[in-house]
């Protein structure tokens, strides 16, 4: 399925619940459906599997990448890219996209907070990407609380769910469709709809009864894969 | 549906010493093994156990200590730089002949050097974790599943022969998410530890955990005892796992992340002809040396592959014995191989 975005698109979750593969996904969606895209970065807490890790991915498609500074430098210091500010600045056309994708937790969505007013006067919305197989978010309840904190720290509001339960490797068209109702059960406790169904693009035609289903290619791998 | 969850090496480190009966966690932040730190801050309070981060590396392992030695189970985590602080309290755990649990997720070095994965702190690990004729029991895992399990095994044999363990990772296993089944908690075993310091309530005689020995000979008698228990793991503890080595004239010898890569090269060698064999040591000390030696009947050459400049390579040259040539292929500084490189060089020796 294809999404429709609004000029701005914050991509925030648990860590470890795939928010940049899903990030790079989208990213590549919205540019093939002709939109000029932005991907920015925002994830400076941890250094590893990381958007920016993919930049021969993003400049192919003719996605700029907005990436902040970190490893690489002479500091372990990690500090937001002063181009981010364009992200929030910028008159968008209607051509125009731009997804954030932000670090785990709310330690990782702390870096939204500075930016929360200029966000909320934003044609913008804030996914929240969900895995039932995170031990840590996977009673829905946890997954609220989880959201609830990433709220309280980004002054934001998130406007709907992502479900992007898989187990890596271990994914099976089963493993994809019995993780609906668990998105249904934290869409009802947090009144939010759910956006979309992930599953790998290899599965995506097994799996039976499930809507707004976003085939996604497995762009975040380990390097002997 | 299997009970396998997602979790980071990081994580499962955490969760599975915590399944072990770890209730005692004290450590001090640092990149990439924080999740841990962070797991067990956010976990132990929960659960009736202790999480500290102490005001410095240093400060943390002699806290483990104290902990080893009212005999409970306690572990502490790091990386390559913060590892380097602890070692002086390493080696008097070892001199006090008390376990404990640490966990290296390797980084670039050395100094601070970098924050991606190493693996260029096996010497320090093998050799050198502090001073005098000491030794730690080292285990290298290479997925998050034998990250859970190692961790059993490590306080296991830890208390058994009462000396500390390592769990020696990197970055990258320690980042990483994989599918994995969690053991029950009763799985874990843990007698009582009659040396411990925890009370005599007037009951027995008062026990003492101490490294200092005045007298050179009562020194020299106790290093000879521990050298028995030394000498019993390495006849009994050596751990590997071997992939297509039955018929292999090549032996990639690689450990943790580089013998993920190293598999994928071996799989590519034999989809082209090449007959190349992986053996992937699990324990790092003691050195599986016995197999080494048994493959060097057969093979025609060794590579050994590291994320360092060459060091696990020295115990391949000294298992093999001069008896086969033993080359090297390594990246360094936070440089992963890629399974391409390493087919490049098994390429060069077919």
């Amino acid at each position: 399925m294809n999404v429709t975005l609004k000029a701005l698109t914050l991509v925030t979750g648990h860590y470890g619940s795939g928010k940049t593969n899903f990030a790079l996904n989208l990213a590549c969606q919205q540019a093939e459906l002709g939109k000029s895209v932005t991907l920015v970065d925002l994830d400076i807490v941890n250094p590893y599997f990381r958007s920016s890790d993919y930049p021969d991915l993003l400049s192919s498609r003719g996605i700029r990448l907005i990436a902040p500074k970190f490893a690489g430098q002479t500091l372990d210091a990690p500090g937001l890219p002063p181009d981010i500010l364009a992200a929030f600045d910028k008159t968008y056309g209607d051509n125009d996209v731009t997804i954030i994708d932000v670090g785990g937790d709310s330690v990782g969505s702390t870096a939204l907070g500075r930016f929360a007013p200029r966000i909320r006067a934003m044609d913008s919305s804030m996914l929240y990407v969900v895995n039932n197989n995170r031990p840590e978010i996977a009673a829905p309840r946890n997954a609220v609380a989880i959201l609830r904190e990433i709220e309280t720290v980004s002054r934001l509001s998130a406007s709907a769910i992502v479900n992007n339960s898989h187990l890596m490797g271990g994914t099976t068209p089963e493993v994809i469709e019995s993780s609906v109702e668990y998105a249904g059960q934290v869409s009802e406790l947090t009144g939010l709809p759910i956006l979309l169904h992930t599953a790998p693009i290899a599965l995506a035609g097994l799996i039976r009864g499930v809507d707004n289903l976003m085939p996604v290619e497995i762009y975040v791998k380990k390097p002997w894969e | 549906m299997s009970n396998k969850v997602l979790m980071k090496g990081n994580e499962a480190l955490a969760e599975a010493a915590i399944l072990a009966g770890c209730r005692h966690f004290f450590g001090y932040p640092i990149t990439p093994q924080t999740e841990l730190a962070a797991y067990m801050a956010k976990k132990m309070p929960k659960i009736g156990g202790v999480y500290l981060q102490a005001e410095s590396e240093v400060a943390a392992i002699n806290m483990v200590l104290g902990a080893s030695s009212a005999g409970v189970r306690v572990m502490t985590s790091s990386s390559s730089p913060g590892i380097s602080l602890k070692s002086e309290g390493i080696s008097y755990l070892i001199g006090s002949d008390l376990p404990a649990l640490i966990i290296n997720v390797q980084r670039g070095g050395p100094g601070l050097g970098g924050i991606q994965p190493g693996q260029a702190d096996y010497y320090q690990a093998t050799r050198g974790i502090g001073h005098g004729d000491a030794r730690l029991l080292v285990f290298a895992p290479s997925t998050v599943q034998e990250m859970v399990d190692l961790v059993f095994k490590a306080f296991e044999l830890g208390d058994k022969y009462r000396m500390p363990a390592m769990i020696l990772a990197d970055g990258m296993l320690g980042q990483m998410m994989e599918p994995v089944e969690l053991p029950d908690a009763a799985a874990a075993t843990s007698e009582r530890k009659t040396w411990a310091t925890d009370g005599h309530g007037g009951k027995r005689k008062k026990n003492i955990t101490n490294s200092l020995y005045l007298d050179p000979y009562l020194l020299e008698k106790t290093i000879h005892e521990r050298r028995l228990r030394y000498d019993e793991l390495n006849a009994g503890y050596q751990m590997a796992e071997e992939f297509y080595t039955d018929d292999a004239d090549i032996i990639v010898t690689a450990y943790g992340a580089s013998a993920r890569v190293s598999r994928s090269a071996v799989v590519m060698a034999r989809e082209i002809g090449i007959k190349a064999g992986l053996l992937r040591p699990i324990s790092l000390w003691p050195f599986p040396a016995s197999v080494i030696q048994r493959l060097s009947a057969s093979a025609k050459v060794f590579l050994t592959v590291e994320m360092s400049m060459g060091q696990m390579v020295d115990d391949v040259r000294l298992a093999v014995n001069g008896v086969k040539p033993v080359d090297f292929f390594g990246r360094t500084g936070g440089v992963i191989p890629t399974p391409a490189e390493i087919l490049t060089a098994i390429k060069n020796l077919a």
